[in-house]
């Protein structure tokens, strides 16, 4: 399905999509507010852009560099090139282990690389511990934001799928009693499991640690009670210094949902006397991004969703209109890298208004890169409607005469033709648009009238 | 040819211009470090005491299974230490010492030497930091400054109690791990 098709499919519910763009503005404005109480905030996302660019400038040195320093911790490093691999090596380990129920906290990469189901089919459980997260789960829905999982959901919603799914009683919406049930629930999975999954927010070079951030504490409650961590990291993650972290856990939290920091920070070097950590080094095409120059810098992304939060097509379109594992403005410069045919109509679900860019805590350009990958796609697609009406166009107005016939006629039709004809759904602009009112006069007929 | 060597060959083959890295200055402004600390860990939901009052409410709290990390509190503690953290399931309320507290976002740096069990902050019904008065800086900057090079195997800021916001965008304290955070400065 086509954006602007699935967006349609959202919109149907037109309360329900009010209260999603308000809530996410809402978002939007913590951030701001919490972004003008530091004065070098400025500084701040300058100073994290130049760090990613450097990183990126010398990822394969500082990819060995990590490597070794996390070898010398005691941790287990793997490297996948694909999706496919990255799942084997999990399943590797966990056959390894003679697991077949494992916690996850929340990882945009396994969703990328579809792990849950791959790991379903080779009969292991898989129960996703962030509360938002394990809702989509029970619904078997993929997250439909990067940071809000379940902001698509009203509480009406969850109710019912709680009740359904832990029994807890008909009709009561109270967001505490229901988190409360998914805590007991949890808690139980949380005991038992011997392998915990996380994701990873940043990965230290420099002394091969890295470090999960959290509200809930979910990642943490996984791994310390488990026997083994397996940590799943794209090779986009890297920072050169311990001393980094300073600058990127000032930005995280503050653009992403307008605290000034996650509530539990958890840097990991070593695993615990006789238990195992694992690294997973993922490229799945970020290499590939990496070659493309105009696009390379979408790779200094730090996942913190504010993009999303500001963009006013992603608030009035929903996560899932996008189609792809990351949706909104940066989802949009990343998946058509992954697959330009399937994701070719993300770019232009964009005003190009720039406010993803203004708020992108490592200054993404990510506006010109959505008008780049438009170029990029109509050289390779085409668009045949498009086409046709500018090959029109340039006719009309290389001759004078088209033009001045062609005007006048233009603005008598849009007077006197029937609503249905010019709201006709082969004309997908006039969806959701009116046109303006037409002149009486062309402004070479008003010139002539008023000034000569 | 192993994936290792394929993705950092073609990372190699990828032409890029050597961008410079920045140093990162410290910032911060001189400030009242115990108020803008005690502000920041407020408006986290964590609550903020001095010891007598902290002894006050330990004492009328009611809480049976308490663990205590720090010697001017063990005989408060009713749980002795067990080999498995799993064991600590129904811990009521755990006393730890934070090695010191960040003033612009409260958050408090633990590593393995405070911990008695790595997962004991999250298992933990409630918890309860010390942190001297004294051991204030005014922003991550400086706590990684401070922080340096220190070897820890597991090390971690905690800025308020276990928390979610993934129902309609309603803060609701208590996800998964403690369901309060006292913090005593000392």
């Amino acid at each position: 399905m086509s954006h602007p098709q699935a967006a349609a499919e959202f919109l149907k519910d037109q309360a329900k999509a009010k209260w999603h763009d308000e809530t996410l503005w809402f978002v939007r404005d913590k951030r701001d507010r919490i972004s003008k109480t530091i004065p070098e905030w400025e500084d701040l996302r300058n100073l994290a852009s130049e760090i990613k660019d450097h990183t990126l400038s010398r990822l394969d040195f500082y990819l060995e560099e990590f490597e070794k320093n996390a070898l010398k911790n005691g941790i287990q490093v793997h490297w996948a090139k694909d999706a496919e691999e990255h799942n084997r090596i999990v399943l590797g380990i966990l056959q390894k282990k003679d697991c077949k129920a494992i916690v996850k906290s929340k990882s945009i990469l396994t969703e990328e690389c579809h792990l849950n189901p791959y790991l379903e089919k080779n009969g292991v459980e898989v129960v996703d511990t962030d509360l938002g997260e394990r809702i989509v789960q029970f619904l078997h829905q993929p997250p439909s934001h990067i940071v809000l999982p379940a902001i698509h959901l009203k509480k009406g919603e969850i109710s019912e799928l709680f009740h359904e799914k832990l029994h807890t009683e008909k009709g009561n919406e109270d967001p505490t009693y229901l988190t409360q049930a998914a805590r007991i629930h949890l808690r139980e999975k949380f005991l038992q499991a011997r392998v915990a999954i996380t994701g990873v927010n940043f990965g230290v070079a420099e002394t091969g640690e890295f470090v999960v951030c959290t509200n809930e504490g979910n990642a943490d409650m996984g791994v310390h009670l488990a026997h083994v961590h397996i940590a799943c990291m794209g090779i986009e993650k890297l920072i050169p210094r311990r001393s980094d972290l300073g600058v990127f856990l000032r930005l995280l939290a503050r653009s992403a949902t307008g605290q000034p920091v996650t509530n539990y920070n958890s840097h990991f070097r070593s695993p615990s006397p006789g238990k195992e950590i694992h690294v997973i080094l993922v490229d799945n095409g970020r290499t590939a991004q990496l070659a493309r120059e105009k696009f390379r810098n979408s790779l200094k992304c730090i996942r913190c969703g504010a993009c999303m939060n500001t963009c006013p097509i992603y608030r009035r379109s929903g996560g899932y209109s996008y189609g792809s594992t990351v949706p909104g403005p940066i989802g949009s410069i990343l998946s058509p890298g992954l697959d330009m045919k399937k994701h070719s109509t993300l770019p232009f679900a964009s005003t190009l208004c720039g406010s993803c860019s203004d708020v992108c805590p490592v200054k993404i350009n990510i506006h010109e890169q959505l008008y780049e990958w438009r170029q990029e796609i109509t050289k390779t697609h085409g668009e045949l409607g498009k086409s046709l009406s500018m090959k029109v166009a340039s006719g009309i107005f290389k001759s004078p005469l088209a033009y001045k016939i062609s005007g006048s006629l233009m603005r008598s039709a849009l007077k006197n033709l029937p609503k249905s004809l010019i709201y006709h759904p082969i004309n997908s602009w006039g969806k959701g648009r009116n046109l303006p009112e037409t002149p009486e006069l062309s402004f070479k007929e008003w010139y002539k009238r008023n000034r000569s | 040819m192993s994936s290792r060597e394929a993705i950092l060959n073609s990372i190699r083959g990828i032409h890029r211009d050597l961008k410079p890295l920045p140093d990162v200055p410290s910032f911060g402004i001189k400030s009242d470090l115990v108020k803008d600390f005690t502000t920041s860990l407020i408006g986290n939901k964590a609550e903020v005491m001095d010891s007598s009052a902290f002894e006050f409410w330990l004492k009328s709290s009611g809480m049976n299974r308490v663990f205590s990390a720090i010697p001017e509190y063990k005989s408060y503690s009713t749980v002795t230490l067990p080999k498995d953290p799993h064991d600590l399931e129904n811990l009521e309320l755990a006393i730890l010492e934070g090695q010191f507290g960040v003033a612009e976002n409260g958050a408090i740096w633990l590593d393995d030497n405070q911990l008695p069990h790595r997962a004991m902050p999250f298992i933990t019904e409630h918890l309860v930091l010390i942190v001297p008065k004294g051991h204030l800086v005014e922003n991550m900057h400086q706590a990684y400054q401070k922080i340096g090079k220190d070897h820890a195997g597991f090390g971690l800021f905690i800025a308020g109690p276990s928390k979610t916001a993934d129902i309609e965008q309603s803060l609701v304290i208590g996800a998964h791990g403690a369901k309060s955070l006292r913090v005593v400065l000392v």
